[in-house]
């Protein structure tokens, strides 16, 4: 899995510092609302203005969702100071970000894949976070723009930035920790996850070295992945291109590039070597922040429990069968653990549904409308269930009456198949179906007779058209299997 | 302190005032360079000399107060009225503070 794809003799080391806006009521230092969406300019105040006069207060929430993190991710928990990070952009109307420099409120953590290998964390600290830009002019980027726009609701809202150590070693295990960072970040309840909307933003530390070597080579900062999909390619195409450079005899300079994701490449942004000089110094409108063994103890027993744990309660459901990593059973397991419906899985094998078939409705019918199916009542959901593990109704019936429930938000799944006009095909019925579906096949009955089982499918099929998907697929198998064994 | 280095004294340059000046966007004329490197060497001079005192066993002092976790409930409160807030941008458009075209991007 390491190495960079289609480069022999390379080896990739990545490291990701990923963002995420916390879901509080307020931004970090003043009362306005953190809310995603509102009208520009709607949710501002001196403080997140830079008003001269204007004192920031620290919210005790973003504090306790920045400890909860901390506690997921296996870090120490410390005393930690804010500094103020200087530079000029209308993004920061105080000209300075807010954030934590030498002593963040969490270091030295881990993080677990769900291949079990372990990438370190750096450390989690708390910034704040500041207002959107919008380029106008021609290209819509900030080269060639005419001017620019400013909205400053999003200025002063809560941010923990978490830097990995560089132990990644491939696109994909690079995507495997955003993901995986981005399940325990909504377990905790500190964030929504959404990439998409820019609650959780990525940028990937990215260098190659041959392989073998234990020296890191001159890195690029990756900024705008807007999506795992692109993480993994961005990652791939910035190690290929270095690979290039190098081979070729060239030097990578250490710099900023952008995603761009309709080339497929990344570009320049801008190089490091004017070197960052952001004069940091402590904040002095703000004391320290330090947490006491009681309060530490109390975020870390108010944490529910993480994906890791939940998916290996999933994964014990199966008993002695394990669900192998990487393959179908282990990524409906990864989907329901996502989606929060472990619930459903649980309850319906906890009333003798195969843990198979709970699994597989989960992850593909309820999943279809997670919402919904969190609420629906764990009754109505288990006893549709049953009805498919026992044979009263067919998968495809089953699934009918599951869109039902999910829209009703409930019900009672007998009385909705009994509605539909889903009653179970008595044998004879099928019996039936079967012989004429054998007399009009009789050349693929003759082979499927010879020992052609892959023909199962075709009379299963045809039976099924036939019943307009009434009959049960496992009946009409054994049926064709009885009629087989005739003389 | 990259500030304090770079000459054998450790005493301040005039180079070094003037990149902290471009840092800071303050814009110093020759005489105003001579007159703050003199001034400001002195203020480091002042921390110099506590540095050279033993300070083994001193927890370093990150505020003037000695309090901590100073916090606020995580409660909404309006902010301020929209057209209060523009009226003093110096221009606008869509509801938004418009600002001349940035070169570069946002660190
Ligand atoms: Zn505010």
């Amino acid at each position: 899995m390491s190495g960079v794809p289609g480069h022999d003799g390379w080896e990739l080391v990545v490291g990701l510092e990923v963002h995420c806006e916390l879901k509080t009521a307020t931004k970090l230092f003043c009362g306005c609302p953190n809310s995603f969406g509102d009208e520009p300019n709607t949710n501002v105040c001196p403080v997140c203005l830079g008003l001269p006069g204007s004192l920031p207060v620290l919210n005790q929430r973003a504090v306790e969702l920045a400890m909860a993190i901390g506690t997921a991710l296996h870090c120490d928990i410390r005393p930690s100071t804010f500094h103020r990070k200087n530079y000029f952009y209308p993004d920061m109307p105080k000209d300075y970000q807010i954030s934590q420099y030498d002593e963040p409120i969490n270091a030295d953590g881990w993080l677990e894949l769900p291949d079990g290998a372990r990438v370190g964390i750096v450390r989690a600290h708390l910034e704040e976070d500041t207002g959107k830009t919008t380029h106008a002019g021609a290209s819509g980027r900030i080269h060639g723009a005419d001017y620019s726009l400013v909205d400053y609701n999003r200025s002063g809202v809560p941010l923990v930035e978490i830097v990995s150590a560089p132990d990644l070693r491939s696109p994909a295990q690079a995507r495997s920790y955003a993901a995986e960072l981005r399940a325990i970040l909504v377990a905790t309840g500190a964030s929504d996850g959404k990439m998409e909307e820019g609650s959780m933003r990525v940028d990937a530390n990215v260098s190659v070295r041959r392989a073998g070597s234990s020296e890191l080579g001159t890195r690029c900062e990756i900024k705008n992945l807007n999506s795992l999909r692109s993480l993994a390619h961005a990652v791939e195409h910035e190690a290929q291109r270095q690979v290039e450079v190098l081979e070729s005899g060239g030097v990578v300079r250490q710099e900023t590039r952008h995603w761009d994701e309709d080339r497929g490449a990344t570009v320049t942004l801008r190089s490091k070597e004017e070197a960052e000089d952001y004069r940091y110094f402590l904040e002095p409108d703000l004391v320290p922040v330090v947490p006491d063994d009681g309060w530490r103890s109390a975020v870390a027993e108010a944490l529910p429990p993480m994906p890791a744990a939940r998916r290996r309660k999933l994964g014990a459901l199966f008993g002695d069968e394990p669900v192998e990593p990487g393959g179908a059973r282990s990524d409906q397991v990864a989907t329901v653990v996502d989606l929060g419906l472990d619930e459903l899985v649980e309850a319906a094998v906890a009333e003798g549904v195969p843990a198979a078939l709970a699994l597989a409705r989960t992850a593909n019918e309820a999943a279809t409308d997670a919402d919904a199916a969190r609420r629906l009542p764990l009754v109505s959901y288990v006893a549709l269930l049953r009805m498919e593990a026992t044979g009263e109704l067919t998968a495809t019936q089953v699934k009918t009456v599951l869109a039902d429930l999910l829209r009703d938000g409930g019900g009672d799944p007998a009385e909705l198949a009994r509605e539909r006009g889903f009653e179970a095909l008595s044998s004879e019925a099928v019996a039936a179906m079967v012989a004429d579906a054998i007399a009009a096949h009789p050349d693929e009955w003759g082979r499927y007779r010879s020992g052609e089982d892959k023909l199962t499918g075709f009379f299963t099929g045809a039976v099924m058209k036939a019943s307009r998907g009434q009959a049960d697929g496992k009946a009409v198998a054994a049926e064709l299997a009885r009629r087989r064994a005739e003389p | 302190m990259s500030a304090t280095e770079g000459t054998p004294a450790g005493r301040l340059t005039r180079q070094e005032v003037a990149h902290v000046a471009m840092l800071a966007r303050l814009h110093l004329d020759d005489e105003e360079l001579d007159r703050f490197t003199g001034q400001l060497a002195v203020i480091l001079d002042h921390a110099a000399d506590v540095a050279a005192l033993d300070l083994d066993g001193v927890p370093p002092t990150s505020h003037a107060l000695s309090l901590a976790n100073v916090l606020r409930a995580d409660e909404p409160r309006p902010g301020l009225d929209r057209d209060e807030v523009l009226a003093g941008a110096p221009d606008v458009e869509d509801h938004r503070f418009r600002v001349p075209r940035i070169l570069g991007e946002a660190p």
